[in-house]
């Protein structure tokens, strides 16, 4: 059978000790029997592996930081999409991805470039800051949270909250914190990082799982495969983990999906409690860094969104592999100076 | 106290409890208890049937295997009824 030749655009190639999703979506993408994918990387600094992942990343384009805005960044996938056609877009970002759901309609419509996004309103509404709101709306069980802007209000909330307590920033970092000195010390060291506002929220003791899955948008759950963390880094990242068959856990958020029309893919983390309740703990708007275990227990999702974004109907995956296990490991790429000059010099190679 | 039917055990002695993720080793023995376990022998069947392959006392293995049960119980391998 001849493959389709279709060239796919994907950002997240950082695939560092905190990997972004970028490199294994590409994965998922070159494994498929289907379609023969060109792959150009969009990256944000030239350091990111993935620039350099030559049998992965057919060409890198670095684009403008999200703070720059969305008119720089419109500009500039209209020179990449003129040298490069591109069929559809990826990304992987929380951050960017305010942007790229703002222009999608510019892209598909202007660029023909197809992509598979929840809209404004229901990225915002999972956003960890309103996560409590989000639960109530569709019956979910999640930790009571609330936002602060000053350690004044950390304090004025601490008996609402009690220790511990979990210090969360709006897009990334958490640490549990078990005394005042600790919270308001997270408070700065997060804050610092990625700006205010901070998120308290309530500690569940328990075990954490999370799923990985791929809504259509138009409230079906096309895939999901639930995940335990196996190895955790320092900074929270799992290194290794393995399939589970929880069927409770899976219902949950198939119909978390499915309720929320959600389009694209998501990653859904939990803390099963010990009395077997799931608190969602974060809805992440994209698929996660491990979401090639879900391609290795026999669901690419990867591939399911670009024929779901081409406007292309794809059956739900009926079941997958359990106790499948994926280990990271970190590896050297030896490159020549003049690689690294394309993409610090011209911004692409 | 049952059984969880989804626990897969290998000839090797590697238990692997699907639905947390959780895997152990365990010796022949305790192999074999898990076996009778899920063929549903539990109590006087057990010990009988352990008597039958091991030379040991009654007194001895009541106390392993309720030991073993509580292990296995701790590790969700056993659910209560």
């Amino acid at each position: 059978m001849t493959k389709r030749k279709i060239t796919v655009a994907v950002t997240g190639l950082n695939n560092i000790d905190s990997p972004g999703p970028g490199i294994p979506v590409i994965r998922g993408l070159k494994d498929s029997k289907e379609f023969d994918f060109r792959i150009i990387g969009l990256s944000y600094e030239t350091m990111e592996p993935g620039i350099y992942m030559n049998d992965l990343v057919d060409k890198s384009y670095q684009i403008p930081l999200p703070s720059a805005g969305m008119e720089p960044l419109l500009e500039r996938l209209r020179y990449i999409n003129y040298k490069e056609n591109i069929d559809v877009v990826i990304p992987n970002f929380d951050a960017e991805l305010y942007n790229f759901i703002k222009l999608s309609s510019i892209l598909k419509n202007e660029l023909g470039i197809s992509s598979l996004l929840p809209d404004i309103d229901l990225f915002e509404s999972r956003h960890k800051s309103k996560l409590c709101e989000f639960g109530e709306k569709y019956d979910i069980l999640v930790p009571k949270s609330k936002m602060i802007f000053s350690v004044n209000e950390l304090i004025d909330n601490e008996k609402e909250f009690e220790y511990p307590m979990v210090v969360k920033g709006q897009y990334y970092d958490a640490s549990i914190a078990a005394t005042r000195e600790q919270a308001i010390s997270y408070f700065h060291k997060i804050s610092n990082k990625w700006g205010l506002p901070i998120i308290l929220q309530q500690f569940v003791s328990g075990t954490e799982v999370n799923v990985t899955a791929l809504g259509d948008g138009k409230g079906n759950c096309i895939g999901a495969v639930p995940m335990r963390k196996m190895y955790i880094t320092d900074k929270g990242k799992a290194w290794a983990g393995i399939t589970l068959d929880d069927k409770k856990l899976l219902e949950i958020s198939k119909k978390t999906v499915e309720n929320l029309k959600w389009a694209g893919g998501c990653e859904l983390e939990y803390i099963k409690s010990k009395e077997g309740k799931y608190y969602l703990l974060e809805m992440n708007p994209r698929f996660p860094a491990w979401v090639y275990l879900a391609n290795g227990a026999g669901q690419n999702h990867p591939e399911a969104m670009i024929k779901i974004a081409l406007g292309e109907d794809v059956p739900c995956f009926e079941n997958y592999e359990v106790g499948k296990l994926f280990i990271r490991y970190s590896y050297d790429l030896i490159v020549d100076i003049s690689e690294f000059e394309k993409i610090a010099i011209l911004g692409e190679k | 106290m049952k059984l969880n039917q989804n626990i897969a055990v290998s000839e090797s002695g590697f238990v692997f409890n699907p639905t947390t993720g959780d895997s152990f080793t365990t010796n022949f023995l305790g192999k074999e208890v898990i076996k009778l376990l899920q063929e549903g022998k539990d109590g006087e069947t057990l010990y009988k049937e352990i008597e039958k392959k091991f030379d040991v006392s009654r007194n001895i293995l009541e106390k392993d295997v309720e030991d073993f049960k509580m292990m296995l119980s701790n590790y969700q391998i056993l659910e209560n009824d």
